[in-house]
């Protein structure tokens, strides 16, 4: 089963500035994370996101495209990055989950992927 | 039920739905044919021809649908794990930590002991489309996030086991003192809680608290006769009539839960066990009970589930075995807590205290605002006789 792993951390201001020794800390982590899965097979894609400041939202309403200027909800949290990993179920995935550097200072969401009949 | 579960690939409603027709079958043939040599082999078969029909009849299938009938299509069954393994591998499926802690115990309910959705409905009291549409829900959940029918492996047995245990002691609890409702026992949820219990234990005998919650059950459900009288008002245990107490489930329980310690990795069903074994097997009556034991019990106790409720059940103990006054100390500086003064039973433990003190006008307050905070009509009713006896005596 493949499923999608969002990884939610702390939001801009308390995130380590980029170069500094902590965040080349947290790069260092989350490497280490993603090589165990690509080790482990179940890797299928991973990326870190640019900030939320750098999205743009669209919705259709009323035939009309609308664009908004950053994330789509305002959370406390902000997704920071994801991945895609196929799993044999839910235990495993949550296993590779809980590995997630995010996990420790925000939080891992587990998204099944909707199997869309061919 | 577990087995076809696991056949189908997990999916509890196609299972529940072969299982069904497997049984309706049996009901049609087995009085003209016989009932075969293998009933348990017999349905198990019947079930997965059944799901495969079903399987075949719907139009749109998902890629877990075609995975499961190429494992139900194939000669070769997947490997053969014993019926207790599957049974085992259900519960665990329906006690998950990824369903919600509220649904497990439905659920359980309805996938393992086989309970309709109206009778959990009824023991939940809320409306049968309400538990129906939690229950489907958390099929749901399993199907889609794929939570898999298995036994936990033995590094994730002890945060797993916890769930499971939980579940099996609250279905007890919802039937050994219902939280809402007319009648203050439910006799049918105490046994299935109990039959659940005998199965783990049976299924996992080296673990000390699945030993130590069969323990705690049995001794519990060994005074429930006691428990109401014959209007089914609540009699508390030093009144109760030790005579009615079922001698063989004491036995049965001390003597598992002595076994159980001997192992020398305590658990806090263990110590609620061996609680229990303290008044179980005072039959003299309350004079005859090892307070000073259960007082060091609830006080070991504190270390698992540092609670103000453990804390004032070991004051009372701490009263039986020390006087009302020692008793006494140690639940005042409890009220003070905001939480526990929502806790009917902290004032009525109060109140019993103060009316044995003979301070009878404080006690009165206390039975009062027990009163206040809507206790079961059972217990509503105990309340209101002891608030009538130290009315009537000041």
């Amino acid at each position: 089963m493949k499923y999608l792993f969002l990884f939610n951390g702390r939001a801009e201001g308390q995130m380590a500035e980029p170069g500094s020794a902590a965040w080349m800390e947290t790069l260092r982590a989350y490497q280490a994370a993603d090589a165990a899965m690509v080790e482990a097979g179940v890797m299928i894609d991973c990326a870190p996101l640019q900030p939320p400041e750098a999205a743009t939202t669209v919705r259709i309403r009323n035939g009309e495209t609308l664009l908004t200027d950053g994330p789509a909800a305002e959370i406390k949290e902000q997704l920071g990055g994801y991945a895609l990993v196929d799993c044999a179920d839910l235990d495993e995935a949550l296993e590779w989950a809980a590995t997630i550097p995010a996990a420790v200072h925000g939080s891992v969401e587990v998204r099944p992927i909707l199997e869309v009949p061919s | 039920m577990a087995t076809v579960t696991r056949l189908v690939g997990g999916d509890l409603g196609l299972a529940e739905d072969a299982v069904q027709d497997a049984c309706a079958a049996a009901l049609a043939q087995w009085p003209a044919a016989g009932v075969p040599s293998d009933p348990h082999a017999w349905l198990v078969s019947v079930a997965r021809h059944k799901a495969l029909d079903r399987i075949r009849r719907e139009s749109r299938r998902l890629d877990k649908e075609r995975a499961a009938m190429r494992d139900l299509g194939s000669p070769d069954l997947p490997p053969a794990a014993g019926a207790g393994d599957d049974e085992l591998g259900l519960i665990f499926m329906c006690c998950h930590p990824a369903l919600d802690a509220e649904v497990r115990v439905p659920l359980t309910l309805r996938s393992v002991c086989g309970l309709t959705t109206a009778e959990i409905a009824r023991a939940f009291l809320v409306p049968e489309a309400t538990m129906a549409k939690r229950l489907v829900r958390a099929k749901h959940k399993i199907r889609g996030a794929g939570i898999p029918l298995r036994v936990p492996r033995p590094d994730e047995l002890e945060g797993r086991l916890a769930a499971v245990l939980r579940v099996v002691y609250l279905i007890f609890t919802e039937g050994h003192m219902a939280t809402g409702g007319e009648r203050l026992v439910r006799g049918e949820l105490c046994d299935t809680a109990v039959r659940l219990a005998r199965a783990l234990a049976e299924l996992l005998p080296d673990e000390p608290e699945v030993v130590g919650l069969l323990a705690l059950l049995l001794l519990t459900d060994a005074r429930r006769a006691a428990r109401t009288d014959a209007r089914g008002a609540l009699v508390v245990l030093e009144e109760q009539d030790r005579r009615l107490w079922d001698r063989a489930l004491i036995a049965e329980g001390e003597a598992l839960v002595t076994e159980a310690l001997r192992r020398g990795r305590p658990g806090p069903y263990q110590l609620h066990a061996a609680i229990a074994a303290c008044h179980s097997t005072a039959l003299g009556g309350p004079a005859d009970t090892d307070w000073r034991q259960i007082a060091a019990l609830y006080g070991e106790l504190l270390r698992y589930e540092p609670s103000p409720v453990i804390e004032a059940n070991r004051a009372v103990a701490v009263a039986m075995s020390e006087g009302p006054a020692a008793g006494l100390v140690i639940l005042d500086t409890l009220a003070d807590s905001a939480q526990l003064q929502r806790w009917p039973q902290l004032h009525v433990a109060r109140a019993e205290l103060l009316r044995r003190l003979g301070r009878r006008t404080e006690a009165a307050d206390a039975y009062r605002l027990a009163l206040m905070l809507e206790p079961p009509t059972p217990e509503r009713d105990f309340i209101g006789r002891r608030l009538a006896d130290v009315a009537a005596t000041r």
